[in-house]
């Protein structure tokens, strides 16, 4: 599967990433040159085979449904780069 | 006479419980060897008032008599750890300026069994690497050189401060973490040794997270012996890490019996890879032997699906890292892009990742989202979680049929020069991980322990591959090829 320069701005507008119109042909041959490396999975016959989900076989741990942690917004907000009257602060989302 | 800084962690402990030394001599002894090493760049953010704070702290205890073994033993902490109050920014200028308001799981258990930080340790950006050279501050410099030759090695990755730390004797010991052979890979291109756990054995809550299902926390020492006694003072269950396990842990130290006598050691053939050079292959063979002088039986194994644990872990740990790092938005902590009139969240989101991730980390996230997008998950993502489930089975099979342990080379060559691997495509760095990626796959223990020098001076290390949760046993096979190799090489001091 090799990635055209469309694809390429897809993913990385996919993943927020900034990417300059004139970085993006590297950028596709790269992702090109990794998925290519990535095929050989296909060789493998997986017919029946479940996907893992867990490595050790054990079933998520549960705890009971209360509140342990809180009441401490300073500290929550102490590494904001923006926050302001106890909330972090973003640019305008809605118009 | 050893230098203090030169101490083994035992050697330490037995010396603070005797009296013959303190915490704070300790400390001050690597304090000073961190700042004569500056050349080195392993230690990225200094702590030296924390240290000394602890170290006195750690000689009251001794005093009272209240010492467990980690009591006053100055350590080296990857940057990937959050630490209170302390930079902690993953080698990433995303998290420039962070300072945790909290402590991670394994060193603040660290540190309540009495242990000292110096510092932090330098690593490859988000432990995304093999060389250290995606660090945002400058890549870690090997100790070790070839022969005469003054060009700088690479220390490995990710956990490459680590490595350089632990062997130019910075501190006694070091934290690392491993998700495709950080910590084995490091340990064997600087002559110590590193164990990664088996998944679940060390809490990973307060670690930078970057594959999920393959990270897992180790410690980074000089002999075996540490490495046990360390690991013990990591392990345990965590309330705060929901696939933390909740078995006890054992005395890993007292499982250092020296006896493998009809142990059954397996030789995986697909290891023995096309073009492998011929002091790794005489490295593994005199390995072999040693484990056979030993009284452990070889028995030639076969792990079918090796060959296709790499192209499996380049899909599962980008999409995992995809997912874990859409956390980097410039909200709530570290870098947010200067913006433009008019810009809204989302170039606000865009402009911050481009600028705060390095090159590495944005092709591995791009990676991720391309694989887990609509109409390539079942045939990237899905397939290779197939594919992992069959690689683990490989290795089922060969415990199954009573292997005890697997003996492999920890990585294809010895340290290559910093630099050398920058016009190579990404996918030539990624085959560092060859011998060591199906261990995090598997979720097994897997260990690096020195057994050799190559022929332009530079240390060699083999593998150990154990049973789920048998560390205590795999340590003990560690113990006897450390013994057998008798490798106490030491890099020359030019720094």
């Amino acid at each position: 599967m090799s990635i055209d320069i469309d694809t390429a701005r897809r993913v990385a507008h996919l993943a927020r990433i900034a990417v300059k119109e004139q970085d993006l042909p590297a950028l596709a041959g790269e992702l090109s040159g990794i998925l290519a490396f990535m095929e050989q999975l296909n060789e493998v016959d997986v017919t029946g085979i479940e996907p893992m989900t867990s490595v050790t076989p054990m079933r998520l741990k549960r705890r009971a449904d209360v509140v342990t942690d809180g009441g401490m917004p300073e500290k929550v907000l102490s590494n904001a780069p923006d926050a302001r009257e106890g909330f972090f602060a973003v640019p305008k989302v809605m118009e | 006479m050893t230098a203090l800084n030169q101490l083994t962690i035992a050697g330490a402990r037995d010396a603070l419980r005797k009296g013959e030394t303190t915490s704070l001599a300790l400390t001050d002894a690597c304090l000073a060897a961190i700042e004569g090493a500056g050349a080195l760049n392993a230690f990225v953010h200094h702590t030296p008032e924390i240290a000394r704070d602890q170290a006195r702290a750690a000689d009251a205890r001794l005093a009272a008599g209240d010492a467990p073994a980690m009591c006053g033993i100055p350590l080296g902490i990857k940057d990937l750890f959050c630490t209170k109050g302390v930079p902690s920014q993953a080698a990433s200028n995303i998290l420039k300026g962070f300072r945790p308001e909290y402590e991670s799981t394994v060193t603040s258990q660290l540190f309540g069994a009495g242990a000292v930080m110096l510092g932090k340790l330098n690593m490859d950006e988000f432990a995304m690497g093999s060389s250290n050279e995606s660090s945002c501050y400058g890549n870690a410099v090997n100790p070790w050189r070839r022969g005469n030759d003054t060009a700088a090695l690479t220390p490995g990755g990710s956990s490459g401060g680590s490595a350089a730390a632990v062997a130019a004797d910075l501190c006694l010991a070091a934290t690392g973490t491993d998700t495709g052979g950080s910590i084995r890979q490091p340990a064997a291109f600087t002559g110590i040794v590193g164990i990664k756990p088996t998944y679940g054995r060390v809490s990973r809550w307060g670690i930078v997270a970057f594959a999920s299902s393959l990270d897992q926390a180790g410690p980074m020492t000089k002999t075996v012996r540490d490495a046990a006694i360390m690991l013990g003072a990591m392990a345990g269950p965590d309330a705060k890490d929901s696939t933390c396990s909740d078995l006890p842990v054992p005395d890993f130290e007292a499982a250092l019996t020296g006896d493998i006598r009809g142990k059954k050691i397996g030789i995986p053939r697909e290891y023995r890879m096309d073009g492998m050079p011929a002091e790794i292959e005489k490295l593994w063979s005199d390995g072999s032997a040693m484990l056979k002088d030993a009284g452990a039986e070889i028995v030639d194994i076969s792990l079918p699906h090796t060959k296709y644990a790499l192209p499996a872990y380049y899909v599962v740990a980008p999409a995992e890292a995809s997912s874990n790092l859409a956390r980097y938005d410039g909200v709530r902590y570290g870098h947010r892009a200067k913006l433009g009139q008019g810009d809204g969240i989302t170039e606000m989101y865009e402009k911050t990742r481009a600028e705060g991730f390095g090159k590495e980390v944005q092709r591995r996230v791009m990676v991720g989202t391309y694989v887990l997008s609509a109409g390539f998950y079942d045939a990237y993502y899905n397939r290779a979680r197939k594919v992992r489930a069959l690689i683990k089975r490989d290795f089922e099979l060969a415990f199954e049929a009573g292997i005890d342990a697997i003996l492999t080379p920890a990585t294809p060559s010895a340290a290559f020069g910093l630099g050398e691997m920058a016009d190579a495509d990404p996918v030539a760095m990624y085959l560092n991980d060859v011998f060591t990626v199906t261990v995090n796959l598997a979720g097994l223990p897997g260990i690096a322990v020195p057994t050799g020098l190559d022929g332009r001076g530079l240390p060699l290390g083999l593998q150990l591959i154990g049973r789920p949760w048998e560390e205590g046993d795999l340590l003990n096979h560690a113990y006897v090829l450390e013994r057998a190799a008798g490798f106490v090489s030491k890099p020359a001091k030019w720094w």
